[in-house]
């Protein structure tokens, strides 16, 4: 007996038993193909020189599970290998854990589980360790995946912090913003667009990799994917923690024409749509260029470009003024104290910073954080 | 790319400073020293795109911009939206909306806060979703609600050609959808709205046509543009009512048609005449601005069947469509919309803007909508 693909999925593939079983040996294994996990012990057991790690989890849910240019296994991988790239660290371990509903067809698991296998080998990573629990009719929206995962920092790398960032210094991105959301929200609701979009989804690993190496070390201060609320939200999220003034420039920011053409339906603005194959990077000035020409010459990096700088923070008369959030001193002692690993581990502390956008028509405004969903209207 | 190009002059930074500073010259020519020129925007999107663009604040001083009463989910009275929520409550009900309405407070509470309590409310993206999942449940009754101006109405009427045709008997309406024209006519009235100039909203245009909103300056006199979205839109418009008002007593040319790639003289004839096929003009309720006669649009002849209002029984605030009440609605307490819907105040010189009432915790529905004046105005701080 092995797991039939025009099966669909039942209680018993997550009772442990002989289904469970076939479900493991003939579909899971069949893709995911590393060492640690075929010994199927209740651990995976990984041999690693000590290093500093990090160490992520992030759980998946999204409707429709396939949608053009990815699709949920893909999501999941990307994910979690994104939020260790964009710390500096290389991803190296995932597991990946499964929600399974009562029915859910054995074929859409199979491509779901084959996608998960091809980008994980594509970002160099392998499936250790994981589980599949099935619930009942109802219970669950089809599929729920859950991946951690385990990265490791070269030899001479630290953590990347926004804690490290300092006036003078640029803000880059690696392409199109809002791919991920238009290309989601588009099929969700059935919408065809006359040029359609495909999500920007893939591991960031090569990408980031090749940034650390051509920029000296301490040159890359920090770096963020801009996945859920988008871009603007984690420039704010870099602001706050920083303290610091970012001002992107509108017109430096890169968005696809139909993406446009689509927030301008759907009434949203494509600095909030979520993107998974976008990281922002603040760099030092001086290596700024060379980060960006690092990015370019890794596929999805094509578009790389500069998008806004860094000053220190205005809003609230400036610093030491009496409104200013900004509780630590920069002084040229704690600049080369930062470049220390434990030092660039201390929580940034909650300030004032904030976001600007510099406009086309001149002038800026302030680029705020949405609160909740954005929840939009056709009119 | 030769399709985008036509849309890209309008977006164009060059064209649109360039016309700035123009805009700026005559502003302040006009004014003379005295107070900038008070210019209400109508529209919400018109709102929203003065906050993003930055035109706003790089006119400040010269123009000062009042939003009117142009944002859908603003408008609409606070005893309707109870009555929503109030629907949204009955058991078995499925409630579908545009997802602007879901964070919008009632008296007590929010579709929002219902959903979380165990109601079915699905946000939707076009009334024909809704349809579709009256198809898909037949066993349950599936409510749309309609909130919307002239712009939404056509759609919603297709969907109920489409019910009536295909005799789906469990998918029904809550008809609240407002006419522009009325309010305009009732601002125009009351003498409490002080402004120079009007921006008339494009989209309304585009259904309705030029002649629709003639009466603003043949009948008032006054100096308005019908403008489309892109900066250089808004910037074309305002630049030709200040030009009218430049000239002074020479003879006013008429509302200029500052959008003639999307508004004809006539609007969208099939449109106009989808809706009047299920729809009549109704006496209406508006936030802030009470009772406007023949400005809202209630089910006609045989599509009177799908009216949520009539079919279902639900605890009621605001008694039918319109119960005669013309009475300032019991607004959340210390909210201001409706002297901001007047164009009376900005957001800014409402006491809660910014303090007890934020995106995160709306005291008004202007603070929540997408197109809300205060909301526009909190981002744009
Ligand atoms: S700021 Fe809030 S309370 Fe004040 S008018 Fe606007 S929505 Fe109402």
């Amino acid at each position: 007996m092995s797991v039939d693909i025009n099966d669909r999925i039942t209680l018993a593939h997550g009772d442990g038993g002989l289904k469970s079983r076939e479900l493991v040996s003939d579909l899971f294994l069949k893709y995911f193909t590393g060492e640690p996990l075929r010994a199927l012990t209740d651990s995976a057991i990984l041999a690693q020189a000590e290093a500093t790690i990090a160490f992520t989890t992030d759980a998946f849910v999204i409707s429709p599970l396939f949608f053009p240019g990815g699709d949920i296994g893909k999501l999941s991988v990307t994910g979690t290998v994104n939020d260790l790239a964009v710390m500096g660290a290389t991803p190296r371990y995932i597991s990946a854990s499964f929600i399974l509903e009562e029915g859910f067809p054995v074929s859409d698991l199979k491509r779901i589980v084959a996608s998960m296998a091809k980008t994980a080998g594509e970002a160099g990573v392998e499936v250790v360790t994981g589980d599949t629990k099935v619930v009942r009719k109802g219970e669950a929206d089809g599929i729920f995946i859950v991946t951690s995962g385990l990265g490791f920092f070269r030899k001479g790398r630290t953590p990347l912090m926004p804690s490290l960032i300092r006036p003078g210094d640029l803000v880059l991105i690696n392409g199109y913003v809002g791919d991920h959301g238009v290309a989601v929200l588009s099929s969700r609701e059935g919408i065809t667009l006359t040029t359609p979009v495909s999500s920007d989804c893939m591991p960031l690993s090569d990408l980031i990799e090749s940034v650390l190496e051509t920029c000296p070390s301490g040159s890359v201060r920090c770096m963020r994917d801009p996945t859920r609320g988008g871009l603007a939200t984690v420039v704010n999220e870099l602001a706050e923690a920083s303290n610091l003034e970012i001002v992107l420039d509108e017109q430096s920011i890169p968005i696809r024409e139909e993406v446009r053409a689509a927030c301008d339906i759907f009434g949203l603005d494509p600095l909030y749509l979520a993107n998974e194959g976008k990281v922002v990077a603040v760099v030092d000035s001086k290596w700024a260029e060379a980060a960006v020409g690092a990015m370019r010459s890794i596929p999805g990096g094509e578009e790389a470009r500069i998008i806004g700088e860094v000053r220190e923070c205005t809003g609230c008369g400036g610093p030491g003024s009496e409104r200013c959030g900004r509780t630590d001193e920069r002084s040229e002692k704690g600049r080369t104290d930062l470049n220390r690993n434990e030092t660039a581990l201390a929580p940034a502390r909650p300030g004032k910073g904030r976001a600007l956008l510099r406009l086309a028509i001149g002038g800026t405004r302030i680029l705020r954080t949405l609160s909740g969903s954005e929840l939009p209207r056709i009119c | 790319m030769s399709r985008e190009t036509v849309f890209d002059r309008y977006k164009d930074p060059s064209a649109a400073r360039y016309l700035l500073d123009r805009v700026k010259e005559l502003a302040e020519d006009l004014k003379n020293g005295g107070d900038p020129i008070k210019v209400m925007e109508v529209c919400g999107t018109h709102t929203v795109q003065l906050s993003k663009t930055g035109i706003r604040s790089a006119l400040e001083g010269a123009v000062r911009f009042v939003s009117g009463p142009g944002c859908p989910v603003c408008v609409t009275d606070q005893r309707t939206i109870d009555d929503m929520i109030s629907l949204a409550r009955l058991p078995g009900v499925i409630v579908c909306t545009f997802g602007d309405m879901m964070k919008v407070p009632g008296t007590y509470t929010s579709l929002y806060e219902e959903r979380a309590r165990g109601a079915d409310v699905r946000i939707i993206y076009s009334p024909m979703d809704a349809l579709q999942i009256a198809r898909e449940v037949p066993q349950r009754p599936v409510v749309f609600l309609g909130v919307g101006f002239e712009t939404t109405a056509p759609a919603v009427a297709l969907a109920l050609k489409s019910a009536l045709q295909h005799k789906i008997r469990n998918f029904y309406l809550f008809p609240a959808h407002k006419l522009v024209p009325p309010a305009m006519r009732a601002l125009l009235e009351d003498s409490d709205v002080e402004v120079s100039a009007y921006i008339l909203p494009g989209h309304v245009s585009t259904i309705l046509g030029k002649r629709a909103f003639d009466f603003v300056s043949s009948d008032y006199g006054y100096p308005s543009a019908i403008a489309g979205f892109e900066p250089v839109d808004i910037l074309l418009a305002l630049f030709s009512i200040l030009n009218v008002m430049r000239a002074g007593a020479a003879p006013k040319p008429g509302v200029i048609n500052c959008y003639p790639r999307a508004v004809t003289d006539d609007g969208n004839v099939r449109a106009k005449a989808l809706m009047s096929e299920c729809f009549k003009p109704v006496d209406a309720l508006w936030r802030g601005l009470g009772l406007i006669p023949e400005s809202g649009l209630g089910l006609k002849g045989e599509y009177s069947r799908f009216d949520a209002r009539e079919y279902f029984d639900f605890p009621r605030f605001s008694g039918d469509h319109c119960d005669g009440r013309t009475g300032a609605p019991p607004l959340s307490a210390g909210c201001m919309c409706g002297y901001i819907l007047k164009g009376k105040i900005t957001p800014v010189e409402c006491p809660l803007f910014s303090t007890a009432c934020t995106p995160e915790t709306p005291v008004g529905p202007c603070m929540v909508s997408g197109e809300g004046a205060c909301a526009a105005y909190y981002y744009d701080r």
